[in-house]
């Protein structure tokens, strides 16, 4: 493979670790000139860290970048910019309070003057109409005021404008997923007009047909690093699902678990989707572990927040007929109390027991955080710590003794080992079977697919409904997804 | 030294630190004149900072944003009704200072149903009512001053061995409040919420209940202050709350009390009390102006806070 000018990126062994988690373990990623290299992978799998790194917005632990043959050393988002790297990320960048043309003209310094304004709605506006023909935005409209999808137009449409510096690879993180199929179609022929130019792009989606069709050259990520890397003409569908899944059969260690476990009990959940039509319904028995599966982001979590909030107050459409306790995936802005200490923070949830007349027993209030400390293994010296002397996977448990530790029947469970390390998560999955076999119902909403062979059986999302409900013996990485990528290709 | 260090470590304890300051250069400068008198006068007039001060102190704790703007609206107009129920008798104190009580109360649950019901930020809400609370107690009041009772007089001005009988039941009420804060569910629920609202209702909070009982909790406290400074004045007016807007949020800010909310504590709420009524003593002992009287508290408000905030930062 011949290196230097070809390439206008070259990574070589990118690593990247947040805390105790490899985000991406040595990995090569090259693009060359007048190509569209697509990549793939489930959620976690490294691509966006990937990408942050090709845009300067992250560094990499260890490896090397070259940029058009020229290693840099100090490579950042400005560096990216003068040698012609721009991305357009997922998480939409716009500032929501200023106009189209205000935000086109951050992105380029030399837009200054008198009539500045104008200089960058002409700009912005002959890019938005060569990309998306009747587009119907002006460059005065607010970007607030826009819809997802128009603002996701105006993201990719400004990504392209060139003033000054030069403009060789633009990364597109999902580019498609506020788009109708109409637009999706004009920005992808665009995109091949773009490359057939000389230009080269990064297309990340999980629409798999669209990265066959218009990639030539495909990535696979999977646990933080490239699986393979091949012609896109070499994949089919078939071959891009089990490279990003692992053509390898996974063990189900859950098996013999659930093989013990009584039938299921008693209805704990019935539940249907805001956005459903169908009339699926979710229904979570006792004693049962019920996964949440499909991408991040399509009604997962909404539909966990629905069922929480219907155990206080009555909603249409939802039955919930025990107590109900939540582990936040997020833990932030979620579940921490950063003020408290480990113990406070594992007995807000039970503070009605934990009462001894009418006020609280510190008494009572340690044992319980006791007892959780060594059911769970929270490692620290003393539980009045305050919470933030743990690790993020030590909170995580504590977050989890919180909700195992109240008198809640009902554990929903949002996406929770999110940055948590295998140690924990696998002794927290035993803590889950364990106590699913003393009758709790667990809605387990993950996007680590390897975490569903815990479930009896997975509820797929896709749009905010549920459009696959998978038992456990048809539980298969693949099958999963099928469901959540269920397009036509 | 260890509990130096343990003392140093609580919020609370410069606000004690600056009082005791304040009483010594007062003293030093009359030379030891009036010094007791200044403690009982110090006590008297601290009650009712402190009463307001505590309410104060659960709405700031419920989170950024929240505070009761509404209080010296809610004293004037709780103190007329106090005054015009009890109509100069003493057998009708006790009714009296229920409608007060009745009457504050009243205004908390409106200002939280403003926020709740119309989703207004409680700045505004606790402001607009304000306004309203003023112009209903103007035209209830009619603007004149309404006298107490002798038996209620007296009882707001009763000393034991100088000791003002107000202040050692404010003792016993903010001994409650600490141990509401920190041991009941109510003031752990105040607690959670003021860190992290969503998080507390994830955690099984009941947020609505803990902010409406935080907001008339408020408006009560503001209520009875009203009854009592009307006592204690000898007359209930429209202006007798102005000076507890302020004094109310600074009492709370200096006694270490986080603004940012979910951090709280009462001790310190007494010992801004005391601060900022000794400050004005020894001002006016020193026989300043008024404008450099003004002057002078800011700058040393702005140096407390400094001194007592050196651990804030580390969030």
């Amino acid at each position: 493979m011949p290196e230097g000018d070809a390439d206008i990126i070259r990574l070589n062994g990118a690593e990247k670790h947040f805390g105790a988690v490899r985000a991406l373990g040595g990995v090569d990623f090259h693009v060359r000139r007048g190509e569209c290299v697509g990549l793939v992978g489930h959620n976690g799998a490294g691509k966006s860290t990937l990408m942050h790194m090709v845009a300067g917005t992250l560094t990499p632990d260890s490896g090397k970048i070259g940029v058009h043959g020229g290693v840099e050393d100090n490579y950042s988002v400005s560096r990216a910019q003068k040698r012609g790297i721009r991305c357009v990320f997922q998480e939409l960048s716009l500032c929501p309070n200023l106009s189209v043309a205000e935000n086109t003209r951050i992105n380029h310094a030399s837009l200054s003057g008198l009539g500045w304004r104008r200089k960058a709605a002409a700009l912005i506006t002959a890019k938005l109409d060569e990309i998306f023909p009747d587009h119907g935005i002006s460059a005065w409209d607010i970007v607030g005021d826009l819809s997802i999808g128009r603002r996701q137009m105006v993201e990719v449409a400004r990504a392209f404008t060139v003033t000054q510096d030069r403009l060789d690879l633009v990364i597109l993180d999902e580019p498609t997923s506020s788009l109708d199929a109409h637009t999706a179609g004009q920005l992808l022929a665009f995109v091949r007009r773009f490359i057939a130019g000389g230009k080269s792009c990064i297309l990340i989606s999980h629409v798999l047909g669209e990265v066959l069709r218009n990639a030539d050259r495909i990535v696979v990520m999977r646990d933080g690093k490239v699986v393979v890397a091949d012609a896109a003409s070499a994949f089919d569908r078939d071959r891009l699902v089990t490279a990003m899944g692992g053509a390898e059969a996974r063990q189900k260690i859950a098996a013999e678990i659930a093989a013990a476990r009584p039938a299921a009990g008693p209805l704990r959940v019935r539940a249907r989707a805001a956005a459903q039509k169908d009339g699926a319904d979710l229904v979570a028995r006792a004693g049962e572990i019920i996964g949440l599966a499909g991408l991040a982001g399509h009604g997962q979590t909404d539909l966990l927040l629905a069922i929480f909030a219907a155990a206080s107050r009555a909603r249409t459409g939802i039955e919930v007929t025990a107590p109900v306790a939540l582990v936040a995936g997020d833990r932030q802005s979620d579940g921490i109390f950063p003020q408290w200490s480990i113990a406070e923070n594992i007995g807000i949830r039970s503070l009605a027991r934990l009462r001894n007349g009418l006020l609280i027993s510190p008494r009572r209030e340690a044992e319980l955080a006791e007892f959780w400390q060594k059911k769970i293994g929270i490692r620290t010296p003393d539980m009045n710590n305050n919470i933030f002397s743990l690790s993020g996977g030590n909170q995580q448990k504590a977050l989890f003794a919180r909700a195992l530790g109240s008198d809640a029947q009902i554990v929903l469970m949002d996406d929770p080992m999110r940055g948590v390390d295998i140690g924990t998560k696998l002794e927290v999955y035993d803590l889950v079977r364990e106590e699913a076999g003393r009758g709790r119902t667990f809605l387990w909403y993950t996007t680590e697919t390897e975490e569903l062979d815990n479930c009896d059986h997975v509820y797929v999302f896709k749009n905010g409904r549920i459009v696959a409900n998978l038992g456990r013996d048809e539980l298969t990485e693949e099958k999963i997804i099928q469901s959540s990528f269920g397009d036509a290709a | 030294m260890i509990l130096v260090r343990s003392l140093a470590g609580k919020p609370w304890v410069w606000s004690f630190l600056g009082a005791l300051v304040v009483w010594l250069a007062t003293i030093a400068f009359t030379g030891g004149y009036g010094a007791g008198g200044m403690v009982t006068a110090a006590l008297s007039l601290a009650v009712f900072t402190v009463i307001v001060g505590v309410g104060q102190m659960f709405v700031i704790t419920l989170g950024p944003g929240n505070v009761d703007l509404s209080l010296p609206a809610n004293i004037g107009l709780a103190s007329a009704v106090a005054m015009k129920v009890m109509a100069g008798s003493d057998s009708m104190i006790v009714v009296g200072l229920l409608a007060a009580l009745a009457c504050g109360a009243a205004i908390g649950a409106v200002n939280y149903l403003l926020i709740w019901a119309l989703r207004i930020p409680p700045i505004i809400a606790t402001l607009s009512a304000s306004f309203i609370i003023q112009s209903i107690d103007i035209s209830y009041g009619r603007g004149l001053q309404i006298k107490p009772p002798p038996g209620f007089a007296d009882f707001t001005n009763w000393q034991v061995l100088g000791i003002p009988v107000l202040a050692v039941l404010t003792v016993l009420f903010t001994i409650g409040a600490a141990i509401a804060l920190q041991r009941m569910i109510y003031g752990r629920s105040v607690l959670a919420i003021g860190q992290n609202i969503r998080a507390a209702w994830l955690a099984g909070v009941n947020v609505g209940r803990i902010r409406f009982l935080t907001y008339t909790l408020s408006g009560a406290l503001g209520g009875i202050d009203g009854a009592l400074l009307a006592g204690y004045f000898r007359g209930a007016n429209v202006d007798i709350g102005n000076e507890y807007l302020l004094a109310s949020i600074a009492v709370v800010v200096i006694g270490g009390t986080s603004v940012a909310g979910g951090k709280a504590n009462v001790p310190g709420v007494w010992g801004a009390a005391l601060f900022l009524v000794l400050l004005l003593t020894m001002l006016n002992t020193f026989g300043v102006s008024a404008g450099v009287r003004l002057l002078l508290t800011g700058l040393i408000i702005v140096g407390v806070i400094t001194a007592a905030g050196g651990e804030k930062a580390v969030r």
